[in-house]
C-alpha cells in the first residue's frame, strides 16, 4: 500500500505547523467516470519549489484547478496560511496571492500583449501606466516583451513570458506553473528556471507540474508524486535518483523496449523532395522546401517544439492537403503530391493525426463506424455505395480483439473509451490495414504507460514487415527509443535526418530552437555560445 | 440636384437606416461577445407590436419605446437560457425565436391591425435644427434616430476603451481562456444577448412607432436578417455598420423613389429585391476579402460554452 | 443538496427518442396556459387543434396533403443539418420549383399527354435545385454564410412570382386577379382517392423518406454527410469533400422543395397564385428536429405539424383563434425540443455538498 505509506510522509510534513503557506487535505474530485483527485493532500512553504509529479491523465491539473479557484472540490480542504478557504473563482485565489501559468496557455489570439494582461488583472489600470509595468517586471525577470504586439506574431515563448508576467504584476505568493516547458527549447528551459529561481529567493512559493524527471531534479526542492488522482509519495528530488520517482510515477518498472538491431533496409517507400506549403490559417506556419527519405523496415522521427509546422506536415503527408506539383511526394515511386488523403490512402499510406477526438476519430460514433472512416477502401467495407455492415462490425472486433481495446463492445461510442483506449483502437485500425507507409503524430500523447509501451511495440513489429513509418513527435524520449533516424522541424524548415545513435540530446536542442545545422556543429561544444544563442 | 429634393431624400435615408442601425448595433455585441443570434428577425416583430400596442393603449411615446426595447430583451433572454444554460444549438434556436417572433407579434397584434398612432414626434434641437440644410437633415429627427447614432457610438467606445468592454471581446475571442482567467463566460454572454434583445426590440419599435407609424403583420420585411449581414459587412466594428445601415437605407430608398417616380423601366417587384440582392452581394464582397475579414471574426462566434464545474 | 449537471460520455438513446413527444407534451401545456391567457377556452382549442381533424376522412386526407410537402422538405433539410449546411430558404426553392413546374404548365396549356407532368416535375426539381445552388456555390466558393444567403433568395423569389402572376404569366381572362390560368388537366397530378384531395404527391414524399432513410443510415454517402457535420476534420482525414457534401445536401433539400412546390400547384392549387405556401419551408425545419432528422422521425412529425395547420383552420372556424397561433405553437414545440436536448447531452444529478469535518466553517475567499 504505497498510498498509505506517502500518506503519512506527507502527513508528517503537516506537524510543522502553520508556517505552510498552502496545505491540501484530503482533496477528492470526481467526474463522470474518473475519480480525477482522490484524498490528495500536499503542503507548500513560503519560497519553496515544490514539484508535482505524474503522468499525463495522474490527475495533476485538476488538483490545481482546484487551487486556482477553477474546479471546487468534492471533499477535502484547502488552507491558505493555516485558515481553511473555499476559493470560488480565480478572483478570489489572485486575491490571496495565488498566480497561475497555463499549459494551455489562457490568451487571446487577437489582441495586444497589453490588453491579455489587463483583462486578467482584477482591478483596472490606466493603459499607459500598465504598459510601464509590464515593462518594469519583464526587465527585473528577464522576460523581455513588448506590450504593444499582437499576440498572434508572438512565438510560443514569447507567449509564455506574458502569462508569466499577468501573475508576477500580482506580486504572488504562489505561482503555479503547469507543464510549462512542454512548448519551449532546452535552452529557453534553463532561461526559465533562473526566472524561477530568482521568485523563489525572494519568498514566493512555486508549485511546478510536470512529467520530466530531470527538470524536476535540476529546480524543485520537493517533490509529490501523483498517480492515478492519488498521492503515491513524496521526496526530496535532489536526493532521489531519477528511476526510483519514475517507477514511483509510473506504478511499475517500465522495461526498456527492445530495440531490435537495424536490420537491412528496403527500398526507398516514401520520399518528399522540396515540398513547400503555405500557411491555410492566418496563424499557421509555412512549410518550406522540406525533403526526406524513408525506406522499408525504418522509422523517422521527426522533433520539434509544438507548432512548428508538425500539424502542416502531417497533413500535407496523409493528404488532407494536397500540392499542385504531384512529384513532390511520392509513395513507392508513385506520384502523390495532387492525391487527396483516400487516393494516398489506396496506395498504401495510413496516418494516425495527433488529435483522436474529432480528426481520428469521431466521438459520436461507434467504433464500428470508426473502423469504416478510414478503412472502408482498403478493408474493402463497401459494396455499391453501401456499407457492408457485416465486414466492418468484423474489422472493428478485430482491431479491439488484436489491440486490446477496453470497452464493453464495437457499439460503444468513441467518446467512452478513455484516451489510451482509443488510441490502441486508432493506431490498431491503421496498423491492421498493413500500411506501407504509416504517418504517426504524437502516438502515445495523453496515453498511460502501458499503452504506450504497447503502442511502440506495435510500431516496431510494423517496420520489420517492411514498412516505413514516420513518427512526429514532440517526445524526445519516445523518439529517442523508437527512431532510427531523427530530423528537427523549426518554423517550417526540416533539418536533414540524423542517425538516432550519433545525435546528442544538446544538437536536437539547438536544432528545435532554430539553430542551423551548420551553427549546431560549431556551438555544440563551447558551453558560452550556448547560452547566447537566440 | 436640387437641395430641395434633396434633403428629404437623405432624410429618408436615415430613417430607413436607423431600424437596421439598432438592431445592428445591438447584434454586434452579442456575436462580439461569441454568440449568434438569428433570432434578431422575430424580436424585432415582438418589439415592433409591443411598442405600438403600448403607445395604442397610454399614449406615451417614452412607454411605447421601453416596451419594444423590453420586448425584445425577453424574447432575448428566453434564447439566452436556450443558448446559454441549456447550451443548445445556436443556430436551430435563433431560427426557433424568428418563428416565435413571428408567430408571437402577429397572435399580439391582431386586434391592432388598422388603428392609427401619432407617429414618434421629431425633435427639435435648440440652435441647431433651424440651420439650413443641416437642420432639416441632421437635427430634425426623433428620439430614435439620435438614440441609434449615439449607440452606435457608445458601443464603439465601450468595446475599445472600457475593461467591460475588453471582458467581452475576451469572452467572444476565446472562452475558456477568459473562463479560466476566470471571467463569467455565461454571464457577460447573458448581458450581451439582453443587450442584442433590447436593441432589435427597439429597432422594431421605431418601424412601428416612426417609420410607417402603424401594425403590419411581418412588417419587418426581413430587416433583422439584413441587420445581421449587416455586421458581417461591417467586420464587426461599430462605425462600420453605421456606414453599412445608411448604405442599405440608401439602397431602400432609391428603390422606393424609383417605384414612385413614374419612370418604371422595371418591373416594382424587381426593385422590391433590391435591398435583398444588395444584400447577398455585400456579403459575398465581404467574405471573399477572405483573411482581413475572417480574422475580424470573434473567434468564439456560434460556439456552444458549458463550464465544468 | 445542490444540482450537479455533468456531460455525458455518450448521448442517451431512450431520451433521444423520449425527448420528441414530451416536447409535444410540454408544447400543449403550454399552449393551455396560453390560450387561457389570451381568454379562449384552452380545451377547446387545444380539441381543435390537435383532435378534431383527426375524427373524419376528410381530417386524415388533409393531414396526408399537408404533411407530404413538409416531410419531402424535412428530409433534405435534415440531411444538411447533419452536416451542418443551414439551408433556411426552403420557402424559397419552393417557390421557384413551383415557378419552374408551372411554367412547364403553362407552356404546354391546353396540350395532353401524359409527359407533361414528368417534365414539369422535371422543370421543378431543376428549380428549386438552381435557386440552392446560389447558396451552395458561395458557400464552397467564397466562404459566404449560407444562413442568410438561402433567406434572401426566399424574399427574392417572392417577388419574382408576384411579378409573374401580375405580369406576363396572369390569367387573360382572370378579370385582372393575381393569378396564372387554371394548368390542364394533363399538368394535374391524379387524385388518390375520390372525394379528397390526396394525390400522387404523397405517395412520392413516402419514397423520398424510404430512399432517405437507406442513404442516410446505410450508404457512404449518408455515412460521409453525418461525419462532415460531426467532425470536419476526421472528414477531411477519411478523404470526404466538404465542399461536395454542401453541393450536395442543397441541391438534394432544392429539388426536394421545388417538387414540393410544384406538388403544390399542380395539386390543390392548380395555378399559380401569389401564395403558395403556408410556410413549409419554414415549419420544416421545426420538422426535421422534431424529427431527430432521421428521415421515419421526420415523417411523424409532418404529421403532428400538418395537424397543427389543419386544426388551427379548425379553431379559426370555430372560435376564432387567430391562425397565427399555429406558428407560435410549432415555434414553442421547437423550443421545447432545444430545451430538452439538454437532457439527452447532459446528466442532472443531486449532490450533497462536500462534507466539512471542520469545526470551524471554512472562510470563504473574496475577490
Amino acid at each position: 500500500m504505497e498510498g498509505n505509506l506517502s500518506q503519512t510522509t506527507l502527513t508528517a510534513g503537516h506537524t510543522a505547523g502553520t508556517d505552510e503557506r498552502l496545505d491540501l487535505r484530503g482533496i477528492t474530485k470526481r467526474f463522470p467516470g474518473v475519480v480525477a483527485n482522490a484524498d490528495v493532500s500536499l503542503a507548500i512553504r513560503p519560497g519553496e519549489i515544490h514539484a508535482l509529479l505524474g503522468e499525463n491523465g495522474a490527475g495533476k491539473s485538476t488538483l490545481v484547478k482546484i487551487i486556482y479557484g477553477i474546479l471546487q472540490p468534492d471533499e477535502g480542504e484547502v488552507r491558505w496560511n493555516g485558515t481553511p478557504m473555499i476559493i470560488p473563482n480565480p478572483h478570489a485565489a489572485r486575491a490571496l496571492g495565488i498566480g497561475m501559468v497555463f499549459q494551455h496557455f489562457s490568451l487571446f489570439e487577437a489582441m495586444t500583449v497589453l490588453e491579455n494582461v489587463a483583462i486578467g488583472l482584477d482591478s483596472p489600470e490606466k493603459p499607459s501606466k500598465l504598459a510601464e509595468r509590464i515593462r518594469g517586471v519583464s526587465a527585473a525577470y528577464g522576460l523581455p516583451l513588448d506590450p504593444l504586439r499582437d499576440v498572434h506574431t508572438l512565438s510560443v515563448g514569447e507567449r509564455q513570458r506574458i502569462e508569466i508576467v499577468r501573475c508576477l504584476l500580482l506580486e504572488p505568493k504562489l505561482l503555479i506553473m503547469d507543464e510549462p516547458t512542454s512548448v519551449l527549447t532546452p535552452q529557453e528551459v534553463g532561461r526559465l528556471f533562473e526566472t524561477l529561481r530568482k521568485l523563489a529567493a525572494e519568498g514566493c512559493s512555486i508549485l511546478y507540474i510536470s512529467h520530466k524527471l530531470a527538470e524536476i531534479k535540476a529546480l524543485c526542492d520537493r517533490a509529490t508524486i501523483l498517480r492515478g488522482g492519488r498521492v503515491v509519495g513524496g521526496c526530496d528530488p535532489k536526493v532521489e535518483t531519477a528511476s526510483s520517482m519514475a517507477s514511483l510515477m509510473l506504478g511499475a518498472q517500465i522495461k526498456p523496449l527492445a530495440r531490435r538491431a537495424t536490420t537491412a533496409l528496403g527500398p526507398s517507400r516514401l520520399v518528399v523532395g522540396g515540398l513547400d506549403l503555405p500557411a491555410d490559417t492566418p496563424h499557421g506556419i509555412g512549410l518550406r522546401g522540406i525533403s526526406l527519405d524513408v525506406r522499408a523496415g525504418e522509422i523517422l522521427g521527426i522533433a520539434g517544439v509544438a507548432g512548428n509546422g508538425q500539424n502542416e506536415l502531417f497533413l500535407a503527408l496523409s493528404g488532407e492537403r494536397t500540392v499542385e506539383t504531384p512529384g513532390t511526394i511520392m509513395i513507392d515511386n508513385t506520384r502523390v503530391g495532387h492525391l487527396g488523403a483516400e487516393r494516398r490512402r489506396a496506395l498504401g499510406l495510413c496516418a494516425v493525426p495527433e488529435e483522436r477526438n474529432g480528426h481520428a476519430a469521431v466521438p459520436e460514433f461507434s467504433l464500428v463506424d470508426n473502423a469504416v472512416l478510414s478503412g472502408h477502401r482498403r478493408e474493402k467495407l463497401l459494396a455499391g455505395g453501401l456499407i457492408r455492415a457485416g465486414r466492418a462490425l468484423d474489422f472493428a472486433t478485430r482491431i479491439i480483439k488484436s489491440f486490446d481495446v477496453r470497452t464493453p463492445g464495437p457499439g460503444a461510442a468513441a467518446s467512452s473509451l478513455s484516451g489510451g483506449n482509443l488510441q490502441k483502437f486508432i493506431v490498431g485500425r491503421e496498423i491492421l490495414q498493413k500500411p506501407g507507409v504509416l504517418v504517426v503524430s504524437q502516438p502515445t500523447w495523453g496515453v498511460d504507460a502501458g499503452a504506450a509501451s504497447a503502442i511502440h511495440a506495435a510500431l516496431l513489429s510494423l517496420t520489420s514487415e517492411g514498412s516505413a513509418i514516420v513518427v512526429i513527435s514532440q517526445d524526445l524520449d519516445e523518439l529517442l527509443a523508437i527512431s532510427d533516424r531523427i530530423a528537427v522541424i523549426n518554423v517550417g524548415v526540416l533539418s536533414a535526418a540524423r542517425p538516432t545513435a550519433s545525435v546528442s540530446l544538446e544538437e536536437l536542442g539547438l536544432l528545435m530552437g532554430g539553430m542551423h545545422e551548420a551553427d549546431v556543429a560549431k556551438a555544440a561544444s563551447p558551453e558560452r555560445e550556448m547560452a547566447d544563442a537566440p | 440636384m436640387n437641395l430641395s429634393i434633396l434633403v428629404p431624400l437623405l432624410v429618408s435615408v436615415i430613417t430607413a437606416a436607423t431600424p437596421l442601425l439598432l438592431a445592428a448595433t445591438g447584434e454586434l455585441v452579442v456575436e462580439r461577445a461569441g454568440v449568434l443570434n438569428l433570432g434578431v428577425e422575430g424580436m424585432m416583430l415582438v418589439g415592433a407590436i409591443c411598442a405600438f400596442a403600448a403607445m395604442f393603449i397610454t399614449g406615451s411615446p417614452i412607454l411605447a419605446m421601453l416596451a419594444g426595447a423590453a420586448a425584445g430583451a425577453v424574447l432575448s433572454a428566453l434564447f439566452g437560457v436556450l443558448v446559454l444554460t441549456l447550451a443548445s444549438n445556436q443556430v436551430a434556436t435563433g431560427l426557433a425565436l424568428t418563428l416565435f417572433g413571428l408567430g408571437l407579434s402577429a397572435l399580439m397584434g391582431a386586434n391592432f391591425v388598422g388603428h392609427p398612432i401619432v407617429p414618434l414626434a421629431k425633435l427639435a434641437i435648440p440652435g441647431l435644427s433651424s440651420l439650413p440644410v443641416i437642420g432639416p437633415l441632421l437635427f430634425s429627427h426623433d428620439a430614435l434616430v439620435y438614440l441609434s447614432v449615439l449607440m452606435t457610438g457608445a458601443v464603439g467606445w465601450f468595446l475599445n476603451h472600457t475593461r467591460g468592454g475588453l471582458i467581452l471581446r475576451g469572452v467572444g475571442e476565446s472562452d475558456t481562456s477568459a473562463h479560466s482567467i476566470g471571467h463569467d463566460v455565461i454571464r457577460i454572454r447573458y448581458y450581451a444577448v439582453l443587450f442584442g434583445g433590447a436593441m432589435a426590440g427597439l429597432g422594431g419599435a421605431y418601424l412601428s412607432l416612426a417609420y410607417t407609424p402603424m401594425w403590419v403583420e411581418g412588417m419587418t420585411a426581413g430587416r433583422g436578417w439584413i441587420a445581421l449581414a449587416l455586421v458581417v459587412f461591417a467586420a464587426w466594428r461599430p462605425w462600420r455598420v453605421l456606414a453599412g445601415a445608411y448604405l442599405f437605407g440608401g439602397v431602400t430608398v432609391l428603390q422606393l423613389y424609383a417605384q414612385g417616380s413614374g419612370f418604371v423601366l422595371v418591373p416594382t417587384q424587381f426593385l422590391t429585391m433590391l435591398p435583398y440582392l444588395a444584400t447577398i452581394v455585400v456579403l459575398t464582397l465581404m467574405s471573399s476579402g477572405s483573411v482581413r475579414s475572417r480574422l475580424a471574426a470573434p473567434a468564439c462566434l456560434g460556439k456552444p460554452f458549458r463550464p465544468v464545474s | 443538496m445542490r444540482l450537479k449537471v455533468e456531460p455525458r460520455r455518450q448521448v442517451s438513446k431512450p431520451l433521444q427518442y423520449a425527448t420528441p413527444p414530451l416536447s409535444v407534451l410540454g408544447t400543449v401545456v403550454a399552449a393551455f396556459v396560453l390560450f387561457a391567457i389570451m381568454g379562449y377556452d384552452p380545451l377547446r382549442a387545444l380539441y381543435d387543434l390537435f383532435v378534431a381533424p383527426l375524427g373524419n376522412v376528410q381530417g386524415l386526407s388533409e393531414l396526408a396533403l399537408k404533411a407530404s410537402p413538409l416531410v419531402m422538405i424535412g428530409v433534405g433539410l435534415a440531411a444538411g443539418f447533419r452536416a451542418n449546411v443551414w439551408n433556411i430558404g426552403a420557402e424559397g426553392q419552393l417557390m421557384m420549383g413551383a415557378i419552374a413546374g408551372g411554367g412547364v404548365a403553362l407552356a404546354f396549356y391546353g396540350r395532353e399527354g401524359w409527359w407533361i407532368l414528368p417534365l414539369m416535375s422535371l422543370a421543378a426539381v431543376a428549380g428549386g435545385m438552381a435557386w440552392a445552388a446560389v447558396p451552395a456555390f458561395l458557400k464552397t466558393r467564397f466562404g459566404v454564410s449560407e444562413i442568410l444567403v438561402s433567406l434572401m433568395l426566399t424574399y427574392v423569389a417572392e417577388q419574382f412570382l408576384s411579378y409573374l402572376v401580375l405580369g406576363p404569366w396572369k390569367d387573360p381572362e382572370g378579370m385582372n386577379f393575381p393569378q396564372s390560368r387554371m394548368f390542364s388537366d394533363s399538368a394535374l397530378l391524379p387524385v388518390l382517392f375520390d372525394g379528397t384531395r390526396v394525390h400522387a404527391g404523397v405517395l412520392v414524399s413516402l419514397l423520398v423518406v424510404v430512399v432517405a432513410w437507406v442513404v442516410m443510415s446505410r450508404s457512404i454517402l449518408g455515412f460521409e454527410i453525418r461525419t462532415v457535420g460531426l467532425a470536419p476534420a476526421a472528414a477531411r482525414y477519411a478523404g470526404f469533400s466538404q465542399t461536395r457534401v454542401v453541393w450536395l445536401t442543397l441541391l438534394a433539400t432544392g429539388g426536394l422543395a421545388g417538387l414540393a412546390g410544384l406538388f403544390e400547384v399542380a395539386g390543390p392549387i392548380g395555378q399559380l397564385i401569389p401564395k403558395i405556401t403556408p410556410g413549409y419551408g419554414f415549419t420544416a425545419i421545426i420538422v426535421a428536429f422534431l424529427g431527430r432528422l432521421h428521415p421515419l422521425g421526420i415523417l411523424l412529425a409532418g404529421l403532428v405539424m400538418a395537424l397543427s395547420y389543419i386544426g388551427a383552420d379548425q379553431a379559426q372556424v370555430d372560435m376564432g383563434l387567430p391562425n397565427a397561433a399555429t406558428g407560435l405553437v410549432q415555434a414553442m414545440l421547437l423550443f421545447f425540443l432545444l430545451a430538452s436536448d439538454f437532457l439527452v447531452r447532459y446528466r442532472v444529478r443531486l449532490v450533497r455538498p462536500a462534507a466539512t469535518s471542520e469545526p470551524a466553517p471554512a472562510q470563504k475567499a473574496t475577490a
